[in-house]
């Protein structure tokens, strides 16, 4: 038997979901002691390909293999026994308990009567603080601890289980550059001491810092694999977003009026800084930008749902104060929600009442009742102008498909007869035709006159619909772009990577 | 609606099957409504008494109280909140509105030099007083982000220490002829009952043909949706606990007519019967889902039961365990009816 070098192989890794194949065909190899940086744009499936390693969702095609074995059919209990930890994104720390019980949830050493041992799960807790160099008393409360040491603590845990791969999903998304350099240090720590890292992150000079080799996915597939010493930072964007772009997008050319909403200096409290720009009756503004970026705290402050620490809005040469989203919607605003699911639709109710919610002042009639048949005129027009595939309006939206939602969400939005249309994310997980249909939607509201910000983070739909673009990162314009003919995916990247940052009309 | 719904709708369905489907979808809908009758017609073979006009009318009037608050309860947790103050709010806006309804010839009169009031002075008294106590509930959740157990918890037991403190302990009797006329009949008909039925149509209406309807539903269907919306979810809140105490001052007029006095300990533990009510009529705690109707079916099915079980001289201590079950019940079945389809 020849000794395998790689300590996780993963071959040819199918994934489907229902309507969906979110991985076609990828692959992984790390070997021991070494940084492997994961990249992709959002949606190429790393995350999913992370899911399938460690046991939330087992893959459908392909064969993974860890310290030379076969495994399948495990549990992410059974994954962290073996030594694969995953530190996730979103930290989940039991906050109002100390430390050293947040390391050893579910498994707290016991003593002879069967209690838990403090003691020595003190003594146990200081040593692994030790490795990382976290000087944080044991016993101190999770909730006191920053984002950062919240994370060490993860790190340290994951060492707790005596893990051998560890998998870090853009960990310095919350970090401060000190803070990062801090987990650097950590990271080649526990490089020298044999572990192994899978590093996902969007940001270029982190995996050009700290890691050895970088695996690319694209829309599921994989790319390629390459040592990150022989790697230029063009290179590896053209290996993250190196497609063509279909005609997915019926981008019609149509005249751009007069400015319509300017944004001044608008900072928020922590999210976003200093935000200025402006978009034109009948024009579309792209906002591109990786997650995180700061687009939807931005568009949700201009909406009044969030609060504003300074800045002004101006709306048709005049200063507009928007304090909640009646106001922005009496400002002729709308805005259709990122998370269909957590603040776009109301899953129990029906088509009629969803669509209708926005609107409901034009239908209070005498005695203030509720005109219903006006409401559900209104409401068959638009189904039928939207193609809404739906058996009646009194069907609950949860029963309808995503791209039908989200159809829904946008009838209600065109109702209220807005002037000013934010889109954030209009065709997240939703499928091709639908996707296609909402484009042709939006570029025929610009053809009405109607101002439009959309924020996206498939860049060949930005591309595709905008006539200028702006791009974010870290809370900050680092660009407004002409949506050129000559414009790359590669140039966008740069600004949205931080690589560039030229305020430049 | 249900899955089976969308799919009876399909153009090559098989009829029959679709019929069956259709059958279904009607019980999972309506299943109370066949309990309820399933439980009269039960009751009414072991006991005929039952069916007797005095005694349905009993039936009603015995449920009329603590029906009118779970009017105002379905509104409160359509919108994902709860009231557990109503039955202290019934006691203080009774013994407020019987402080203001005794007869001149009383011999302990609360106000000894005040005249006589129109009926109408303790009537509006209650409804203000209650509508005051539940706007302050809402104003708590509404701002200080207070779960509604906890907000109306606290009021719950503060309510009730003013009904002490306003009475020094004793009740007030000794009620104005014609407020002791509400707990009368017109006719057949006994006045709890027409009162009971006002405030159903009034709330029907207010839950589905107006924009305060249409905004509940919403708040409590998801309410970030709601503020993206343009809804103002903190007005909508103080005004649905608003109007659910109202009811219990309503609630505490029927009260006061129907006995003649009010105790300040009066309608303790009214609050869950009033939760529980809506609770079987299908109103879901997850919010979003509630309806008038079925407040009223739920109120009658531990109003009927009470009676039943009486009649058929089950101990009162038994039909508190029957009672308990039922509720259980209702919940479990209500959640297979909501629960989504993977």
């Amino acid at each position: 038997m020849s000794e395998q070098p790689w300590l996780l192989e993963m071959k040819d890794i199918v994934k489907n979901f229902p309507g969906v194949q979110a991985l076609k065909g990828a692959e992984l190899r790390v070997g021991t002691g070494e940084i492997h940086a994961l990249m992709g744009e959002n949606g190429a499936g790393k995350s999913t390909l992370m899911k399938c390693l460690i046991g939330i969702h087992p893959q459908t095609a392909g064969d993974i293999y860890f310290e030379g074995k076969l495994i399948e059919n495990y549990s992410t209990a059974e994954a962290l026994k073996m030594g694969i930890s995953m530190i996730h994104q979103e930290l989940n720390p039991v906050e109002n308990r100390p430390i050293m019980e947040n390391i050893w949830l579910g498994r707290e050493p016991k003593n002879a009567l069967g209690l838990v041992d403090h003691k020595k799960m003190y003594e146990m807790s200081k040593d692994v603080l030790e490795i990382i160099d976290l000087k944080e008393d044991p016993r101190t409360e999770m909730r006191h601890l920053t984002v950062a040491k919240m994370q060490m603590i993860e790190i340290a845990k994951a060492i707790s289980y005596n893990a051998k791969l560890i998998i870090m999903d853009e960990p310095t998304s919350a970090l401060t550059n000190r803070e990062v350099e801090q987990l650097f240090g950590i990271m080649r720590k526990l490089k020298e001491n044999g572990k192994s890292i899978i590093y996902i992150s969007h940001k270029l000079d982190e995996v050009f810092a700290v890691t050895d080799r970088v695996t690319v996915l694209r829309d599921g597939a994989y790319i390629g694999t390459e040592n990150t010493s022989d790697l230029t930072v063009d290179k590896m964007i053209n290996m993250m977003v190196g497609r063509n772009i279909t005609d997915m997008f019926p981008k019609v050319e149509c005249p751009i009026g007069d400015v319509k909403l300017e944004v001044k200096n608008l900072s928020g409290e922590k999210h976003f800084k200093d935000i200025s720009f402006n978009v034109c009756k009948g024009e579309i503004l792209g906002v591109a930008g990786l997650v995180g970026a700061g687009r939807t705290e931005v568009i949700e402050a201009i909406f009044g749902i969030r609060n504003k620490k300074g800045g002004e809005i101006w709306i048709d040469g005049e200063l507009a104060n928007i304090n909640s989203s009646e106001d922005a919607i009496n400002h002729g605003m709308a805005l259709l929600t990122e998370d269909r699911r957590m603040n776009g639709i109301f899953p129990m109710l029906s088509v009629l009442q969803n669509i209708s919610i926005s609107n409901m002042k034009k239908y209070v009639g005498n005695f203030k009742l509720i005109n219903h048949k006006e409401m559900k005129e209104d409401c068959n027009r638009y189904i039928d102008a939207l193609s809404v595939r739906t058996p009646s309006i009194n069907q609950r939206i949860e029963n309808l498909s995503g791209g039908n939602q989200q159809k829904v969400l946008v009838a209600r939005w065109l109702l209220t007869e807005p002037e000013i249309l934010f889109l954030d994310e209009p065709t997240r997980g939703i499928d091709v035709g639908a996707k296609a249909e909402i484009h042709k939607l939006i570029t025929n509201l610009a053809g009405q006159g109607k101002t439009i910000v959309m924020i996206s983070s498939e860049l060949p739909e930005v591309m595709g619909m905008s006539d200028r673009i702006m791009v974010m990162f870290e809370g900050k314009v680092t660009g407004i772009l002409e949506n050129r003919k000559d414009l790359t995916q590669e140039e966008i990247m740069r600004y949205a990577t931080g690589a560039v940052d030229g305020k430049t009309a | 609606m249900s899955k089976e719904t969308i799919e009876q709708s399909a153009p090559n369905g098989n009829q029959a099957a679709d019929k069956k489907k259709i059958a279904i979808g009607i019980l999972k809908k309506y299943g109370i409504v066949f309990v309820l009758i399933l439980m009269i017609i039960g009751i009414s073979i072991l006991s005929p008494r039952f069916l007797s006009p005095n005694n349905i009318f009993n039936v009603l009037t015995q449920s009329a109280i603590f029906g009118i608050m779970a009017l105002g309860m379905t509104l409160i947790i359509t919108s994902k909140g709860i009231d557990l103050s109503v039955g202290s709010v019934l006691a203080l806006t009774g013994v407020v509105a019987a402080s203001l309804g005794q007869s001149a010839m009383a011999s302990t009169k609360y106000f000894p030099n005040l005249a006589e009031m129109p009926l109408i002075v303790p009537i509006l008294a209650a409804l203000l007083l209650g509508a005051f106590l539940g706007a302050i509930n809402g104003g708590l959740i509404a701002y200080t982000g207070i779960p509604p157990f906890i907000a109306t918890l606290g009021m719950m037991t503060i309510a009730r220490g003013f009904a002490l403190i306003y009475t020094g302990g004793s009740p007030i009797s000794s009620l104005t002829p014609t407020f002791m006329r509400l707990g009368g009949r017109i006719g057949m008909i006994p006045i709890p009952v027409i009162i009971y039925l006002i405030a159903t149509i009034i709330t029907w209406i207010l839950l589905n043909n107006t924009r305060f309807g249409k905004n509940i539903y919403a708040i409590g269907g998801n309410v970030k949706a709601a503020e993206v919306s343009g809804v103002n979810v903190k007005k909508n809140i103080i005004m649905i606990y608003a109007y659910g105490s109202m009811l219990a001052g309503l609630a505490a007029i029927v009260f006061a007519g129907r006995v003649g006095s009010v105790h300040p300990g009066a309608a303790t533990g009214y609050e869950l019967t009033a939760i529980a009510a809506t609770t079987i009529g299908g109103t879901s705690h997850a919010g979003g889902i509630g309806t008038i109707w079925g407040a009223v079916v739920g109120a009658l099915v531990l109003g009927v039961l009470r009676n039943g079980l009486t009649l058929l001289g089950v101990h009162a201590y038994w039909q508190q365990i029957v009672e308990g079950m039922i509720i259980i019940v209702a919940v479990i079945i209500d959640m297979r009816k909501n629960a989504k389809k993977k």
